[in-house]
C-alpha cells in the first residue's frame, strides 16, 4: 500500500510543485482551468435541456472525426480537427434523431447505439493507423494534459520575460484559451436566447428565437469545445467537466448567473487541487482533477445551505419534532 | 468408445473448415507459410483462428459468444425498461472495483476483480438513485455525473497501479478497450458460472420479471416484490458487464448491453423472442469481434464487437419486417398509390354517374376538370388504374374504359363513401354538408364486414344525405356498367 500511496507532504506536495517545477504545473492548471469552465459553461445549458447525456455522446463520437482528420490532412492542424469533430458531432445528434425517430427504439437507447458505434470506429481507425495518427488508445479515454509541461524551455519565466506568455505556451494550451474565451463571449451575447429556449421553447418561438437553431449552434459548439478538450482531458473525463462544475453550481444556486460563476469557480477549484492530487499520489493529471471536481460536488451535495443533505436532515427533524405554527394554528 | 468417435470428427471437422480457409485466402495464405514464419500475417491469423488449435484462440471465442449470451439478454431488460443508460453509467463505475480488485493480490485474479467490479457498479447505480432523491438533478445529469466521477477515481488508480513495479505487465490496461486473447482458462470459467446462473434465475422467475418490467404497478398489485426484483436485475446487469469487461473493455460493455438488445426490440414484441434473439445477435457479434481482434497484433477487441453489434442493428432497423425503415416506407407508399388509384376511380364513377351512366368511355379531359389537374396527372393516373388491370385505355391513353374488376371498386368505394356519409347524419347528428371530409378519408379503410354492418344499421338505405345513390350489392356484382341504366335501377332493398 504504501508504496501506492505515498505519505503527505506538505512542503513536497503542495509548496514545490508552484516553486520548482512553476512553468509545467502552472500551464496544466491553466489548461484544467480552460477546459473545464468552457465544458462547465456549454454543460450548464445542456443540463438544463436534459442533455447531459447527449454531451456524453458527443465527447465520445468526435474521436472518428478527429482521426479522419488526420489522416485527411496528415497533420494536427486546427482547422481539419475543428471541422472533422463538427460533422462528428453533427452526425451524432441526427444518428440519434434518426434512430429515435424512425423506429420504436427509445431516445436513451438510440444515444447509446450511436455514440457507441462512432466511438468503436474511431477507436478501431486509430489502432488500425497507429503509425499515422498521434493519438494512442489511452490517450482517448484520459488524455494527456501531463504531457503539456514536457516541450516547456527549461526556464519558464526568463522564456516569458523573452518572447511574451503567448510565444512560449504550447498552441494546444492558447488554442483551448480562445475558445474558451470564445465560449464566455457567446453565451453573454446570446444569453436570452439560450435561456429562454433552454426553459420554455414555446415562449421562445413566440419571442422570434428559432429552439431548432440554437439547439443544433449548441450542438456545434459544443462539438469545438468538445473536440479542443479532447486530447487533453480524453472522452470520458470532457464528460466530467460538462457535468460536474455544472451540477456542484447547481446545488449551491438557482440563479443562472450565479451557476455560471459558480461553474467558472469550481472550474478554477478542481483544476488547481487536481495538480496538487496529481502531484501527491504520481496519477493521471486529468483524472485526479475529475476527483477534485467529484469531492467539490460531494461537499456541496451534503453541504449546500439550499438543499443539502444536511439541510434536508436537520429540516426533517424540525417537521418531525415540532408542528411549525400554521399547523398549530389550523388544528386549533 | 463414443468419444473416439468424437474424437476423430473434430479432427475431420478441422480439415474441413482448414480447407475453406486455403479456399478463402488462396496463395496468398500459401506464399506466408513459406515464407517468413515468425511475421505472421492477416491470412495465418485467420487461418490459426478457424482451425481452433490456439486454446487462446478458443478461449477468446468461448469467452465472447458467454458475455454476447449475458449481455444479450440483461441488455434487453435495460433496452425494453428505458433504462439504457444505466448500464453505460455502471459499466464505466466499475473501473475503481477492478482496480481495487487487481490490487487485492497485485495479480489478475479473476474472482476479486469479478467481486470488486460488481461491488462498484452496484455502489455506482445506488448513489445515481440517491442523487436523483435528494437533489433537483435530472436523472441524466445523476448518470454522467456517477460515471465521470467513479471512471475518474479508476483512472487515478489505474495510473499508480501501472506505476508500480508489477504492474505494467498485470495488462490492467487491457480493461479500458479489452482484449479477447487475454481471456484464460479461470476467466472463461467464471464467466460460464456466472452465465449460467444468470439465465436460471431469469429462466425460473420469467414471468415476475416479465411483469416488473413492461406493469410495475400491476406486479405490485399481484404481489410480486417489485423492489427484489429490480435490485436482483440490477445485480445481474452488474454481473454481466463485469464479465464482459476484459473481452469488451469498460468503455464500450454498454454497447454490447445496449446494441444487440435494440436490435432484437425491432424483431420482435414478445419478450422471451427478444432475449433468445439478443442473446444470437450477442454471441455474432462477439464471436466477429474477437475473430477480427485476432486478425491484428494490437488491435482492441471491445470496439470490432460493438462494430458487429452495429450491423446488426443497422440491418434490422433498415429490413426488420414490421417495424423496419425500408418495410414501413414501402407499406406506407403502397397504401397512398392505392388510396391514389381509388380516388382515380371514384371521379370516373362520378363522370359516369353525371351522364346517368350511357356505357361509353370516360376521357381524361372530363376526369382533369372533376379533379381539378393537369392532363399530364390525369395521365398517369389513369395509366396507373391500366397497370393494375382496373382499366382500358383507347386514343393514346384519353379515354377510359373501366374493365369488370375496376367498376366493382369504384362501385365499392363509392358505397362506402355514401354510406358513411349517411351514417354521420344519422348516427351522429352532424349536418350533411359536414360529412364529406370524414367520408374521404374512411372510404379506403372500411372493410367488408363494417359495410355490412352500416347497411343493416341505416336499414339498407339507397340514397346518401344529398341525394345520390348508393351503389348496392347488385351494382358491384354486375361487374360492368349496365348498358341501359335509370336511376330506378340503382341500388338494391327497399324502395320508398
Amino acid at each position: 500500500m504504501s508504496e501506492l500511496i505515498p505519505p503527505f507532504d506538505w512542503q513536497q506536495h503542495v509548496i514545490a510543485p508552484w516553486v520548482d517545477g512553476f512553468g509545467a504545473n502552472f500551464l496544466i492548471a491553466l489548461m484544467g482551468f480552460f477546459v473545464a469552465t468552457a465544458c462547465g459553461l456549454v454543460g450548464n445549458y445542456l443540463m438544463m435541456r436534459r442533455m447531459a447525456l447527449v454531451g456524453d455522446a458527443i465527447s465520445h463520437s468526435v474521436l472518428p472525426g478527429i482521426a479522419v482528420a488526420f489522416l485527411w490532412s496528415k497533420s494536427r492542424g486546427t482547422w481539419p480537427m475543428f471541422i472533422g469533430a463538427l460533422i462528428a458531432g453533427i452526425v451524432t445528434t441526427i444518428l440519434i434523431e434518426v434512430i429515435h425517430k424512425k423506429s420504436r427504439v427509445k431516445q436513451d437507447a438510440a444515444i447509446g447505439i450511436a455514440f457507441t458505434s462512432l466511438f468503436a470506429i474511431g477507436v478501431i481507425l486509430i489502432s488500425v493507423f497507429a503509425s499515422q495518427i498521434d493519438l494512442d488508445q489511452e490517450c482517448v479515454l484520459y488524455g494527456e494534459i501531463g504531457y503539456i509541461g514536457a516541450e516547456l524551455p527549461p526556464d519558464f519565466k526568463a522564456a516569458v520575460q523573452a518572447d511574451g506568455f503567448w510565444q512560449v505556451i504550447p498552441v494546444d494550451v492558447s488554442r483551448m484559451g480562445l475558445v474558451t474565451l470564445a465560449t464566455v463571449l457567446l453565451v453573454t451575447l446570446f444569453y436570452k436566447q439560450l435561456l429562454v429556449s433552454s426553459f420554455d421553447a414555446g415562449l421562445a418561438t413566440s419571442l422570434g428565437i428559432n429552439s431548432t437553431f440554437v439547439h443544433y449552434a449548441l450542438m456545434c459548439w459544443l462539438s469545438i469545445v468538445v473536440v479542443s478538450a479532447f486530447e487533453s482531458v480524453g472522452a470520458v473525463l470532457v464528460v466530467a467537466m460538462l457535468i460536474l462544475p455544472g451540477a456542484t453550481a447547481f446545488m449551491l444556486s438557482h440563479r443562472l448567473p450565479v451557476i455560471h460563476a459558480l461553474t467558472v469557480l469550481v472550474a478554477a477549484l478542481s483544476s488547481v487541487l487536481g495538480v496538487h492530487l496529481a502531484t501527491w499520489l504520481d496519477c493521471s493529471m486529468a483524472g485526479a482533477m475529475v476527483v477534485m471536481a467529484s469531492v467539490l460536488f460531494t461537499l456541496a451535495w451534503v453541504f449546500s445551505p439550499l438543499d443539502g443533505l444536511l439541510v434536508r436532515f436537520i429540516r426533517q427533524r424540525k417537521t418531525h419534532l415540532e408542528p411549525s405554527e400554521e399547523i398549530v394554528e389550523a388544528t386549533k | 468408445m463414443p468419444n473416439h468417435h468424437l474424437q476423430s470428427t473434430i479432427h475431420h471437422l478441422r480439415y474441413v473448415i482448414l480447407a475453406l480457409g486455403l479456399l478463402c485466402f488462396g496463395m496468398d495464405t500459401y506464399a506466408a507459410k513459406i515464407g517468413d514464419i515468425s511475421e505472421t500475417t492477416v491470412s495465418e491469423q485467420a487461418l490459426r483462428f478457424f482451425t481452433f488449435q490456439d486454446p487462446a484462440v478458443r478461449y477468446a471465442l468461448l469467452g465472447s459468444i458467454l458475455l454476447g449470451i449475458s449481455c444479450g439478454v440483461m441488455g434487453s431488460f435495460i433496452v425494453v425498461r428505458k433504462l439504457a443508460l444505466v448500464g453505460d453509467a455502471l459499466s464505466h463505475a466499475v473501473l475503481p472495483g477492478v482496480a481495487l480488485g487487481f490490487l487485492w493480490n497485485t495479480t489478475k485474479d479473476p474472482v476479486a476483480i469479478f467481486v470488486g467490479a460488481t461491488v462498484a457498479g452496484l455502489l455506482g447505480t445506488a448513489v445515481v438513485g440517491a442523487i436523483k432523491h435528494t437533489t433537483k438533478l435530472k436523472e441524466d445529469a445523476a448518470l454522467g455525473l456517477v460515471l465521470a466521477a467513479f471512471f475518474s477515481i479508476g483512472i487515478c488508480m489505474v495510473t499508480m497501479i501501472q506505476r508500480l513495479p508489477t504492474g505494467n505487465k498485470s495488462g490492467i490496461d487491457k480493461f479500458l478497450f479489452g482484449q479477447a486473447a487475454a481471456l484464460g482458462p479461470n476467466d472463461v470459467k467464471l464467466m460460464a458460472i456466472i452465465t449460467v446462473l444468470t439465465l436460471v434465475v431469469i429462466g425460473l422467475f420469467y414471468k415476475q420479471f416479465l411483469v416488473t418490467s413492461f406493469d410495475a404497478g400491476f406486479a405490485r398489485v399481484t404481489g410480486v416484490p417489485v423492489q427484489v426484483m429490480h435490485y436482483a436485475l440490477m445485480l445481474m446487469l452488474a454481473f454481466a458487464v463485469v464479465i464482459a469487461l476484459q473481452a469488451v473493455g469498460v468503455v464500450l460493455v454498454s454497447a454490447m448491453l445496449i446494441t444487440p438488445a435494440a436490435a432484437a426490440y425491432l424483431l420482435t414484441d414478445r419478450l422471451h423472442r427478444m432475449l433468445i434473439l439478443a442473446a444470437i445477435f450477442g454471441m455474432v457479434s462477439g464471436a466477429a469481434g474477437a475473430f477480427l481482434s485476432f486478425l491484428g497484433p494490437s488491435l482492441p477487441t471491445g470496439p470490432f464487437m460493438v462494430l458487429g453489434a452495429s450491423t446488426v442493428f443497422g440491418a434490422a432497423f433498415l429490413f426488420a419486417p414490421q417495424h423496419g425503415v425500408i418495410m414501413r416506407w414501402w407499406r406506407r407508399t403502397s397504401r397512398s398509390r392505392r388510396i391514389q388509384r381509388e380516388n382515380t376511380l371514384k371521379s370516373v364513377y362520378h363522370v359516369l354517374e353525371a351522364r346517368d351512366f350511357k356505357p361509353e368511355g370516360v376521357t381524361a379531359t372530363e376526369l382533369a376538370e372533376r379533379r381539378r389537374e393537369t392532363m399530364e396527372d390525369i395521365l398517369g393516373q389513369v395509366r396507373e388504374l391500366k397497370r393494375h388491370d382496373l382499366a382500358t385505355l383507347q386514343d393514346d391513353d384519353h379515354t377510359v374504359f373501366l374493365t369488370p374488376e375496376g367498376w366493382q371498386r369504384a362501385c365499392a368505394i363509392v358505397r362506402n363513401h355514401r354510406l358513411w356519409e349517411l351514417y354521420l347524419t344519422n348516427a351522429a347528428q352532424m349536418s350533411a354538408d359536414h360529412v364529406h371530409e370524414d367520408a374521404e378519408k374512411i372510404e379506403h379503410v372500411l372493410g367488408e364486414d363494417v359495410v355490412r354492418q352500416l347497411e343493416k344499421r341505416l336499414n339498407y338505405a339507397t340514397h346518401d344525405p344529398h341525394g345520390k345513390l348508393i351503389p348496392g350489392q347488385a351494382d358491384i356484382q354486375r361487374g360492368s356498367t349496365p348498358p341501359e341504366r335509370t336511376q330506378d335501377a340503382v341500388g338494391y332493398g327497399k324502395r320508398t
